[in-house]
C-alpha cells in the first residue's frame, strides 16, 4: 500500500467515526448556550478542549458536529457531479456529432463562469440550507469529470472489445453502461476523491460567508465566521476550525493522489 | 459564449424565488400595492422571464446596463467605480504568482528528490487543501492583530487625502500585501506543481539530451532549451488560474474589504439587486474570457509552431 493512501484513509476513518458518533464524542450539547459574561470566549481548557465562542457554546462539540456536515456536504455533492458528469461525459464521447458538440459548448461555459459567483446567487436567491449548498455545489462541479468521461469513451469506443460487442447486437444502453464505462472509471475515481476536498472547500466557504449551513447548526465554516469578528480576543475560534477542514481535505487529496500514482501505469513505469 | 453565461445567471436569479420589490418595500406597510406594481413595471418585473431576457439583452448590446434598483445609480458606473480595485489586485497577484511559483518549479525539478524538492511537494499539498479564507483570517490575526504590522482592510486609510503621490502609492502597496498573499496562495501551489512536471516531462526529450551531448552550460540548456518547452502548458494554466483568482476576489475582497467589483457582488447578491447581479456577473465572466484569450495568444507567442500552422 502507498503511504499516501494510508495516511489520508486514516484519517477519513477517524472523521467518519467522530462524524457517526458525534452524540457520544461531544462533550457538551453543541447548541446549549451560556450567556454569562465568564462563560463566553473562554478559552481553551480542560473543561473545554477548543474554548467557547461568543455565545459560551462548547467549540469542540461544535466542530464534532460539524464534521458531520462537511462529510455529507462532500460525498453528496460530489456524487451528484458524478452521476451528471458520467451521464453527459459517456453520451457526448460514445455518440459524438451535435450530442457532443452541444455537451462541449456547455462544459465551456461551466468552465469560464465564475463558479463561485453562480454558488453564491443561487443560495442566496433559494435560501440558504445544506441541501441546497449540496445540490448546488454538485450541479455547478461537473465540467472536469464530464471531460474527464468523453476523453476515455472516445479512446474506448475504438477497441475491439467494443467492437465485437456490436456486432453482436448489445444495445447501446448496455454497451455504454455495462461495456465501456467500467474501463473508463479509473481516473474518474481519482478525480472523484480529489473534488470531495473541493467541495468540503466551497461549502466551508459559504457558511463562513453566511450563506451555507444555518446557524444554530455548527459547520466548521460559520464557527470560522464568529472567529472572524472575534478575532481581537479570541483566537482558538479561527485556528480549529480551519486545521480541521485543512487536515480533512488534505487526506482526500493525499488519497486521490496516492490513487492516481497505482492506477496510472505511466507513472508507475518512471518510479 | 458570453449570451450561453447570461441566460444562465439570468434564469437562475429570475426563476428563484424571493421578489425584489418586497424585499425594497416588505417591511414598509406604507407602501401600497400600486407602488410595488410600478417598481416592478419600472425593472421589467410583470413580464415573462424570456421577455425580461430579450429586453435586457437588448440594452446590454449598447452597453446599458440598467440602474441599481437598491440606490439608483448606473449600473456602468457603480462597477466601473470598483473594477480598477480589482483588476489591481488580480494583476498583482497574478504576477507574484508567476514570479514564485515557475522559479520555484524550476528549481525542484532540476534537483528532484532533494530536500527543497521535498519540502516544496509537502507545501503544495498544504497549499491544494487549504481553505484560503482561513488563510486570510490568520494573516489578519497575525500581521494584523498580534504583530499590528499590516493593515487588514481597504485600499487606504482616512488620512489618504492628505498624502502625496509617493506616499499613497506606498499606502497602497501596504495595503496591498496581505490581499495579494492570501489570493496568490491557491494558484501558488499548482502553478508551482505544474511548472515542475512539465519541467520534468521536457527534460526527457532527445533534444535536451543533444544539447548536452553539444557541450552547451548546463544554465543554457536549462534556461534555453528546457524553459522554453516547459512554459507551454504553464501559460495554458495561467488561462484556467483566472477563473479561480476571480471566484476567491468575492471572498478575499469581502474579507478584506477591499472596495472592489468582488465585494460589489456580494453586497448586490444580498440586497437582491437584479441588474447589479447580472453585471458584475457579465463583466466576471468578460474578465475570464479576456484571460482565457491573452494566454491564447501568449501560447501562440512562445510556441512557434502554432503561429505557422495559423499561416498555412
Amino acid at each position: 500500500m502507498n503511504k499516501r493512501i494510508i495516511f489520508g484513509t486514516s484519517i477519513i476513518i477517524l472523521m467518519a467515526v467522530v462524524a457517526i458518533f458525534a452524540p457520544k464524542i461531544a462533550t457538551y450539547d453543541p447548541l446549549e448556550m451560556d450567556l454569562s459574561p465568564e462563560a463566553r470566549l473562554q478559552g481553551p481548557s480542560v473543561e473545554h478542549f477548543f474554548g467557547t465562542d461568543n455565545l459560551g457554546r462548547d467549540v469542540f462539540s461544535r466542530m464534532v458536529y460539524g464534521t458531520r456536515i462537511s462529510l455529507s456536504v462532500g460525498f453528496i455533492a460530489v456524487f451528484i457531479s458524478l452521476v451528471i458528469g458520467i451521464l453527459l461525459g459517456g453520451l457526448s464521447g460514445y455518440y459524438g456529432g451535435w450530442v457532443d458538440n452541444t455537451i462541449m459548448r456547455l462544459v465551456e461555459v461551466m468552465y469560464c463562469f465564475p463558479t463561485f459567483f453562480l454558488i453564491m446567487m443561487v443560495i442566496t436567491f433559494l435560501g440558504p440550507s445544506i441541501i441546497n449548498v449540496m445540490v448546488v455545489i454538485g450541479l455547478t462541479s461537473w465540467a472536469g469529470l464530464c471531460r474527464l468521461v468523453r476523453a476515455e469513451f472516445l479512446s474506448l469506443r475504438e477497441r475491439d472489445f467494443v467492437y465485437s460487442a456490436k456486432v453482436q447486437g448489445v444495445p447501446d444502453r448496455r454497451l455504454i453502461f455495462r461495456h465501456i464505462l467500467p474501463n473508463a472509471m479509473a481516473p474518474v475515481y481519482v478525480s472523484a476523491t480529489l473534488s470531495v476536498g473541493g467541495a468540503i472547500l466551497v461549502e466551508s466557504a459559504l457558511s463562513f460567508l453566511g450563506l451555507g449551513v444555518q446557524i444554530p447548526t455548527a459547520s466548521w465554516g460559520n464557527i470560522l465566521t464568529a472567529g472572524k469578528i472575534y478575532i481581537d480576543y479570541a483566537w482558538w475560534l479561527t485556528l480549529f476550525p480551519g486545521l480541521a477542514i485543512l487536515f480533512t481535505v488534505l487526506s482526500f487529496n493525499l488519497i486521490g493522489e496516492g490513487l492516481r500514482e497505482k492506477l496510472d501505469p505511466k507513472l508507475r513505469e518512471r518510479k | 459564449m458570453l449570451l450561453g453565461i447570461s441566460l444562465i445567471l439570468f434564469l437562475v436569479m429570475h426563476l428563484a424565488p424571493g421578489d425584489p420589490a418586497s424585499i425594497k418595500y416588505g417591511l414598509n406597510p406604507e407602501v401600497s400595492g400600486s407602488a410595488r406594481a410600478v417598481f416592478r413595471e419600472m425593472y421589467d418585473l410583470d413580464k415573462p422571464v424570456m421577455t425580461q431576457y430579450a429586453l435586457w439583452l437588448k440594452r446590454i448590446v449598447t452597453f446599458d446596463f440598467g440602474r441599481s434598483m437598491v440606490d439608483d445609480q448606473s449600473v456602468i458606473l457603480k462597477i466601473g467605480s470598483r473594477l480598477p480595485a480589482t483588476i489591481l489586485l488580480q494583476v498583482v497577484s497574478l504576477f507574484v504568482i508567476f514570479s514564485i511559483a515557475v522559479p520555484i518549479g524550476i528549481i525542484s525539478a532540476i534537483r528532484r528528490n532533494s530536500l527543497f524538492d521535498k519540502v516544496c511537494t509537502i507545501l503544495v499539498f498544504v497549499g491544494y487543501a487549504m481553505p484560503t479564507f482561513w488563510l486570510a483570517l490568520l494573516l489578519i490575526l497575525f500581521f494584523g492583530v498580534k504583530l499590528q504590522w499590516l493593515p487588514v482592510s481597504g485600499m487606504s486609510p482616512w488620512y489618504t487625502d492628505y498624502l502625496d503621490f509617493f506616499g499613497k502609492s506606498k499606502d497602497l502597496l501596504w495595503h496591498l500585501v496581505l490581499p495579494v498573499t492570501a489570493t496568490a496562495f491557491g494558484g501558488l501551489a499548482s502553478l508551482s506543481r505544474y511548472s515542475r512536471s512539465s519541467m520534468i516531462e521536457v527534460m526527457r526529450e532527445n533534444y535536451v539530451l543533444t544539447a548536452r551531448a553539444k557541450g552547451l552550460t548546463e544554465r543554457r540548456v536549462v534556461l534555453v532549451h528546457i524553459l522554453r518547452n516547459a512554459l507551454l502548458p504553464i501559460v495554458t494554466i495561467m488561462g484556467l488560474t483566472l477563473p479561480a483568482l476571480i471566484s476567491g476576489s468575492f471572498i478575499f475582497e469581502t474579507i478584506f474589504a477591499w472596495p472592489g467589483m468582488g465585494r460589489l457582488g456580494y453586497e448586490s447578491i444580498m440586497n437582491y439587486d437584479y441588474p447589479v447581479v447580472m453585471g458584475v456577473g457579465v463583466i466576471a465572466s468578460f474578465l475570464t474570457l479576456l484571460g482565457i484569450f491573452i494566454s491564447d495568444i501568449l501560447y501562440a507567442v512562445v510556441d512557434p509552431r502554432i503561429r505557422l500552422e495559423g499561416k498555412r
